[in-house]
C-alpha cells in the first residue's frame, strides 16, 4: 500500500529514491509518511506535545491500525524519524511519559485520502492545528496550518510567517533574507481577509541565522515565525 | 537525459552500468562517488539486518495476518528440501523475511517500495552467501538495480496504486534480474534485457492488498518474484536477446498499467482483497 512517486515531476535523478529510503514498515504513505506529518507538527509547535488529537480521514480512517499509522504519527510527534524502530511501541511510550493522545476518524471534504487533522496542546499551552497528506512513497504536504490554508512540504528550508495582513510585511521578510543573500525558492502568501490574519511560506535554499529570525518575530504585524530545516531524511 | 534503458546502456558504454550509474548519481546530487557508494553499502547492511529481524519465529503484524513464515520457510531450506534448490531457495526465504520484516514494523529499505522491499535483498544477498559476491560487487549490482528502478519509474510508474502490482514487484523482480546478470559478467544491453523479460512475466500483475494492508498478497509475491528475476537473467546469460525493445516493453506495463480499473490498483476492492473468507476473517479481527 504506497506510493505515487513521480520522478517526473522532479527535476533531479536520485537513485536513493529507488533503493531507500530506509524506513520502518509496512507502508511508505501510511507509515513513513505519516511519521514525517508527526514530526513537522511537533517542529512547527517548537515545542514538546503533551495533548494530541488525531483525526484519521479516508483510507487513513480505514487502515491506521494495520498499517501502524496510529504509532507512526505519534512516534512522529515525538520527536521519532521515519527509520526509528521506537515507532512500533510510540503508543506505549507516549502513556508512559503522560502524553494525552486520542484518535478519530473525521471526514474532511475534498482532501485526500490520506489525511490527518492534528490538534495539538504543547507543554507550555500552545496551541497548534495542521492538515497534512501522506502523498506518496513518504512524501507529505501540509495543507491547513491554524485554519488557514497552506502548501507546502517540509522537504526543503521552509520558513512560515504568521502576520497581520498589512503593507510592507513582505518586503520586510523577503529584505531580511537578500540581506543574508539567501535566495527565495518558492513563496506563497494566505489570508483569511484583507487586514486580517495571514500567513507566508517560504521555502529558501539556505538557512537564515537565529538573529535574523529573531528580529523578525519583533516586527509590529508579524505575530509567530518559524522556521523547518531541510528535512534530512 | 530521460534515464531510458537504452540511455543507460549509451552511458555505460564499453564500461560498467554500475560504474555509470555511480557517476551519475554523484554528478545529480552533488554528492562525492565515495559518499554515494558508502550510503548504498549502508543500505545493503540495512538490509541484511531486515532479513535476520524477520526470520525470527515469534514476529507478528499487528493484524496478526504475518510473521514467523519466513522462519517456516528457512527450517524446509535448511533440511535441503527446497525443490527449485538453494540459491533460488534462500533468496525466497531472504525476500519473504524481508516483507515479514517490513509487514511487522521492521525497519527495511524500500526498494523499490517498502510492499516489494523484499526481492532485492533476497536476490542479491543469497548470491553473497552462496555464490561467492563480495560485498563491493552487491553494492555494484544494488546501483545497477537503481538505475533500471529509475528507468521504470520515469517512463512508466512504480506505484501499485498508479501502475498496479506489475509497477511494484514486477519492478522490483526487472531490478533484480538487471543485478544478476550484472553479477554473473552481463553486459549492460544483457541487463536492460533481463529487466525486460522479468517485466513481461509480471505484465498485468494487479495490486489487491487483502485489507489494505501490505501483507496479502505482497508478502507472497515477494517470494514468487524472485523465480521470474533468476528466470529472466538465465534466459540473456545463455544468449537469448529479448524480441522487443526493453524501453518498449516499460511502455507496456504503463499502458496496461492504466487500463487496470480503480479496484485493482491498491484500493482493496478486488481481486484477493474481494475474496469473501479473508473479507470476513478481517471484519473478526477489528482492523
Ligand atoms: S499487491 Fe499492491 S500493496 Fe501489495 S506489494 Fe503489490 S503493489 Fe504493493
Amino acid at each position: 500500500m504506497k506510493e505515487t512517486f513521480t520522478p517526473k515531476d522532479d527535476m533531479t535523478m536520485d537513485l536513493f529514491d529507488l533503493i531507500g529510503p530506509v524506513m520502518i514498515g509496512p507502508s511508505s504513505s501510511h507509515t513513513a509518511g505519516a511519521a514525517r506529518i508527526g514530526l513537522t507538527a511537533r517542529l512547527l509547535l517548537n515545542e514538546d506535545v503533551c495533548k494530541a488529537e488525531v483525526g484519521f480521514h479516508g483510507s487513513f480512517a480505514k487502515t491506521y491500525r494495520g498499517h501502524g499509522t496510529d504509532r507512526a504519527i505519534v512516534g512522529g510527534l515525538m520527536g521519532m524519524a521515519v527509520d526509528d524502530p521506537r515507532l512500533r511501541d510510540s503508543l506505549t511510550l507516549a502513556r508512559e511519559s503522560g502524553m494525552d493522545v486520542c484518535f478519530d476518524v473525521v471526514n474532511i471534504r475534498g482532501a485526500h485520502p490520506n489525511t490527518v487533522r492534528l490538534t495539538l496542546t504543547g507543554v507550555s499551552g500552545k496551541e497548534l492545528t495542521m492538515e497534512a497528506a501522506s502523498v506518496g512513497g513518504g512524501n507529505i504536504e501540509i495543507h491547513k496550518l491554524n485554519g488557514l490554508n497552506v502548501d507546502f512540504t517540509g522537504k526543503e528550508h521552509t520558513l512560515i510567517i504568521h502576520q497581520t495582513d498589512a503593507p510592507g510585511v513582505i518586503a520586510a521578510v523577503t529584505g531580511a533574507l537578500a540581506g543574508q543573500s539567501i535566495n527565495i525558492a518558492n513563496m506563497q502568501v494566505y489570508r483569511r481577509k484583507a487586514g486580517a490574519d495571514a500567513m507566508m511560506v517560504l521555502e529558501l535554499d539556505g538557512a537564515p541565522e537565529d538573529y535574523v529570525l529573531e528580529s523578525l518575530k519583533h516586527m509590529k504585524a508579524i505575530r509567530n515565525v518559524t522556521f523547518l530545516k531541510r528535512r534530512p531524511c | 537525459m530521460d534515464f531510458t534503458l537504452s540511455e543507460w546502456v549509451n552511458l555505460a558504454g564499453e564500461g560498467s552500468l554500475a560504474d555509470a550509474a555511480v557517476k551519475q548519481q554523484a554528478e545529480e546530487t552533488g554528492m562525492t562517488v565515495e559518499a554515494v557508494r558508502a550510503t548504498m553499502h549502508s543500505h545493503l547492511c540495512c538490509m541484511q539486518e531486515a532479513v535476520q529481524s524477520g526470520l525470527d519465529e515469534k514476529l507478528r503484524s499487528v493484524s496478526g495476518l504475518s510473521g514467523g513464515q519466513a522462519a517456516l520457510f528457512l527450517k524446509r531450506m535448511q533440511e535441503g528440501k527446497l525443490l527449485g534448490g538453494r540459491l533460488l531457495g534462500k533468496a525466497e526465504v531472504y525476500a519473504m523475511a524481508t516483507a515479514e520484516c517490513n509487514a511487522c514494523m521492521g525497519k527495511i529499505v524500500a526498494a523499490p517500495t517498502a510492499g516489494a522491499c523484499g526481492i532485492l535483498p533476497g536476490t542479491i544477498l543469497a548470491m553473497m552467501e552462496e555464490s561467492d559476491v563480495s560485498e563491493e560487487q552487491a553494492v555494484d549490482a544494488l546501483f545497477v538495480a537503481a538505475a533500471v528502478g529509475q528507468s521504470i519509474a520515469t517512463q512508466a510508474s512504480i506505484s501499485g496504486a498508479e501502475g498496479g502490482c506489475q509497477a511494484e514487484c514486477g519492478s522490483a523482480a526487472a531490478m533484480a534480474a538487471a543485478a544478476l546478470a550484472y553479477l554473473e559478467g552481463g553486459t549492460p544491453q544483457q541487463c536492460a534485457d533481463a529487466a525486460a523479460f522479468a517485466i513481461m512475466n509480471l505484465l498485468g500483475l494487479v495490486c489487491d492488498p487483502v485489507g489494505g494492508l501490505v501483507e496479502v498478497p505482497c508478502v507472497y509475491r515477494n517470494v514468487g518474484s524472485c523465480g521470474v528475476a533468476f528466470t529472466a537473467a538465465d534466459m540473456v546469460l545463455s544468449g537469448i536477446r529479448c524480441p522487443i525493445a526493453p524501453d518498449e516493453v516499460i511502455l507496456a506495463m504503463k499502458e496496461v498499467g492504466d487500463a487496470l480499473p480503480a479496484s485493482l490498483r491498491e484500493t482493496g476492492d478486488g481481486g484477493c482483497a474481494a475474496c469473501a473468507s479473508v473479507r470476513a476473517r478481517l471484519k473478526a479481527n477489528t482492523l
